[in-house]
């Protein structure tokens, strides 16, 4: 303590020059490791933004809808043709909603209109099926037929993913005023526009769209004058040749305002017609056709129309499934991972069964819906396509997991605590049931949990034992036929109209949705169990 | 007493009590094996009642092996296996009409580091009575575990937060609390192994006083590494090295007088 203090001189010869540099060397190397991990995390954050922006921007248009409403009268004729108020025989009554609602387009739109084709493009403004709730609606309140009633029925998936932005591109232009307009409704009529830059500006429209679309596609541009739509046939000058599309069938009176709709791909290259284009622009102006939120995403089940499909089915399927999967993995997994760990006697035998169960849960996932096939289908005779042998498939898939990661959660129980339980002269099951496994509970609970997420996603097996069939119904149990949220995913993924793209983007959200719950259930449950010694 | 340990009584046989009164656990060419590795080597030796009796030696010696030996605590290791006789009041131990559950509840036993369950104070200690059926309803396992805590000299401190969990206390009380939950289920033997060695000084002191004050009720095997300890606490001492019991006697006389010169060197500290 009596040294004296070392002089600056001294400073710096902490360490000779050799240690200093492995010194700085090592601090390099720590550099070094830190910047791959950070790395690391960048390219996982990178990679899950990615994938959310995706889903999310696919999915968002599939969560509004565009639906037509409807002011009729229920015509009890129509509806109840045989009068006898019966509410099976309404609600199984589509043809006669259908017809019902049909008559009302046509009567606004194409009065006595005789052509089949013409009438069967304004009927393909909404399908068919979209009257069924309809028809179910007034099934249970029969007392409403005879009565005027507002109802909402789903646009057909193109006019749907036109109104979005999709089928085609388009642009909107103002022309002004007309100055002149010659000719008939019938035979087409020759407009003169006022101003010359508008033309201008429709005439360039055009031919960026020509320029930009191979082959021979012509675009096509549709003309709004006051109340009725017309089709541009040919241009030149001021002057245009126009013929009638729809809405009101009067003669535009010279100083009307026009508009046009420039559309890049021409008719035939489109799943949309002009007309129907210009009914559903004069719907939406009428305020007939509007986009609200779509709850039969989560209301309806699937559909061969994907403006009618929904995820209700495959959410309840996938629950019974889980169910059937949780009760049957989760105690015998448990069970088997205690009696390995506390009371088996370590040999020979119960190596082979360790090193059988980690194989087990490196087998793939095909491979167990094969099995269930040829047992539980084939062997047991159990029926096809239910949530009962998707659920035991599931099972016997996620049961290694659940085992091994019960026995890593007992085996982290520290030993002294079995020592104290033993030492106050608890039976080995008492020590266990009551000290061990109330211990390694959250990690057995999060072993369950990751095995029920996986169980959650998986795919192929429910493929090879028919849960990939059509349900239109919600499943009552687990014995109804039923499909699941992956399997559902996977049909529409496969679906042709367009309009199952944002679709099946939704159904991944629900899918995500769910899987998030059950994470966030284990939390909580695990937050509960957590104690510390 | 409860039922079970009753029935234990009166099974035993009567001649033990012609050996000597004072005699509590007679344990006659102990062998253990820990797969093909002999640990203990034909040991002999019996413990008084009433009175603490302390193993020492170096590490490694089987010292602990024997003190868990007359718990039979060596069953739960599946490699190790135990021949020989132990004698409790007469009845061999290792019999195997002796569930080791019930022995476990005569014999108590306090281990190296202190291992509270993870739940609170009043739990650790009515855990054993509970399992045993020692008292029924409320009030009478509050009075088991008063009593309990108090014996341990552990009451005044905790007796305002019985709910807390044993964890959270020092290191010091929760040794004391593991020594309360053994005393507990009313125990006649207590087996200390190394009690004091996750301990800092003055909460080793404390529990040497505890240890002193229990000799009067129960008959006390304490594992000590040192020997200090085994001088200040206990009344009979044996020295095993190796595995093999080399002396056993009066503490006094170990200390000061020992016959082997083994025990002389290692009680000098020339190795251990």
């Amino acid at each position: 303590m009596n040294s004296p203090a070392p002089s600056p001189s001294e400073k710096g010869s902490f360490g000779s020059a050799a240690a200093m540099k492995r010194l700085k060397q090592r601090h390099r190397a720590e550099m070094r490791f830190k910047l791959y991990g950070q790395l690391a995390i960048g390219i996982a954050i990178v990679a899950l933004v990615t994938l959310l922006i995706s889903i999310f921007g696919q999915a968002s248009s599939a969560f509004s809808r565009n639906v037509l409403t409807f002011d009729v009268r229920l015509d009890a004729e129509q509806v109840d043709p045989s009068g006898e108020r019966d509410p099976e025989a309404i609600a199984r009554n589509v043809s006669g909603f259908n017809l019902l609602l049909q008559d009302n387009l046509a009567e606004d739109f194409l009065p006595g209109e005789t052509d089949r084709a013409r009438l069967r493009e304004l009927y393909g403004m909404f399908t068919r099926l979209a009257v069924l709730p309809i028809a179910r609606k007034t099934a249970e309140n029969p007392e409403i037929i005879g009565t005027g009633q507002e109802f909402r029925v789903a646009l057909a998936d193109d006019i749907d993913l036109y109104l979005k932005g999709g089928v085609s591109e388009r642009k909107s232009l103002k022309l002004g005023e007309i100055q002149d307009v010659t000719g008939t409704l019938d035979d087409g009529i020759d407009v003169t526009f006022a101003d010359m830059k508008a033309v201008e500006d429709l005439r360039s429209a055009l031919e960026t769209f020509r320029e930009r679309s191979e082959g021979d596609n012509q675009p096509a541009a549709l003309i709004q004058l006051g109340e009725t739509w017309f089709r541009l046939q040919d241009i030149d000058g001021r002057t245009a040749s126009l013929t009638y599309l729809a809405g009101a069938s009067t003669m535009p009176a010279a100083g009307t305002n026009a508009s046009t709709l420039v559309l890049e791909q021409s008719e035939e290259n489109r799943t949309v017609s002009d007309r129907q284009i210009a009914w559903t622009m004069l719907l939406k102006e009428d305020g007939r056709v509007k986009s609200v939120f779509n709850t039969s995403l989560f209301s309806h089940s699937d559909s061969t129309y994907p403006e009618l499909a929904g995820t209700a089915a495959a959410v309840v399927g996938s629950l019974w499934t889980m169910l059937v999967t949780a009760l049957l993995a989760i105690p015998v997994g448990i069970f088997a991972a205690v009696y390995l760990e506390e009371f088996a006697t370590k040999n020979r035998m119960t190596d082979l069964i360790e090193v059988n169960i980690n194989n087990l849960a490196a087998v793939p996932s095909i491979v167990f819906g094969l099995l269930g096939a040829a047992v539980f289908i084939n062997f047991l005779g159990l029926p096809r396509s239910v949530p009962l042998v998707g659920g035991l498939v599931l099972g016997l898939l996620v049961l290694p997991t659940v085992i091994i990661a019960s026995r890593a959660a007992l085996k982290a129980v520290p030993p002294s605590i079995r020592d104290a339980a033993l030492g106050v002269g608890a039976s080995q099951t008492q020590a266990v049931f009551h000290h061990v496994v109330p211990l390694a509970a959250p990690g057995i609970l999060t072993g369950s949990i990751i095995g029920m997420a996986r169980a959650l996603g998986e795919t192929a097996p429910l493929l090879l034992i028919g849960m990939v069939a059509f349900v239109a119904e919600v499943p009552d149990g687990p014995t109804d036929e039923s499909t699941v949220l992956p399997v559902l995913i996977y049909k529409w993924s496969t679906g042709a109209e367009r309009a199952w793209e944002p679709q099946t983007a939704a159904a991944i959200i629900v899918l995500l949705v769910f899987l998030v719950l059950m994470n966030l259930i284990a939390i909580i449950l695990r937050r509960r169990f957590e104690r510390r010694w | 007493m409860d039922g079970n340990v009753e029935d234990f009584t009166e099974t035993r046989p009567k001649q033990a009590h012609t050996m000597s009164e004072m005699i509590k656990v007679d344990c006659r060419n102990i062998d253990v094996f820990y797969g093909d590795k002999q640990a203990i080597y034909d040991i002999s030796l019996a413990i008084q009642d009433r009175a603490v009796t302390s193993f020492i030696g170096p590490s490694g010696c089987g010292k602990s092996t024997f003190l868990r030996c007359i718990n039979r605590m060596n069953d739960t290791i599946e490699t190790a296996k135990v021949s020989g006789q132990i004698y409790m009041d007469g009845a061999d131990i290792n019999d195997h009409s002796i569930d080791p559950v019930l022995l476990r509840s005569r014999v108590g036993m306090v281990f190296q580091k202190p291992n509270p369950f993870p739940k609170s104070i009043y739990d650790n200690i009515a855990y054993g009575p509970r399992i045993h059926g020692l008292a029924s309803g409320k009030q009478e396992l509050d009075e088991v575990v008063e009593s309990a805590l108090r014996k341990a000299g552990l009451w005044d401190e905790v007796k305002d937060r019985l709910q807390a969990p044993g964890t959270s206390l020092s290191g010091g009380q929760q040794q004391r609390l593991c020594i309360a939950r053994a005393i507990a289920v009313s125990p006649e033997v207590i087996l200390m192994d190394e009690p004091c060695s996750a301990l800092d000084p003055i909460a080793t002191a404390r529990i040497e006083e505890l240890i002193d004050e229990l000799r009067e009720r129960y008959c006390i095997v304490i594992v000590t590494h040192s020997m200090q300890q085994a001088a200040r606490v206990s009344q009979r001492t044996a020295f095993f090295h190796l595995g093999k019991l080399i002396e056993y006697g009066d503490t006094e006389q170990i200390f000061t007088n020992p016959v082997d010169s083994k025990t002389q060197d290692y009680i000098t500290g020339r190795y251990g």
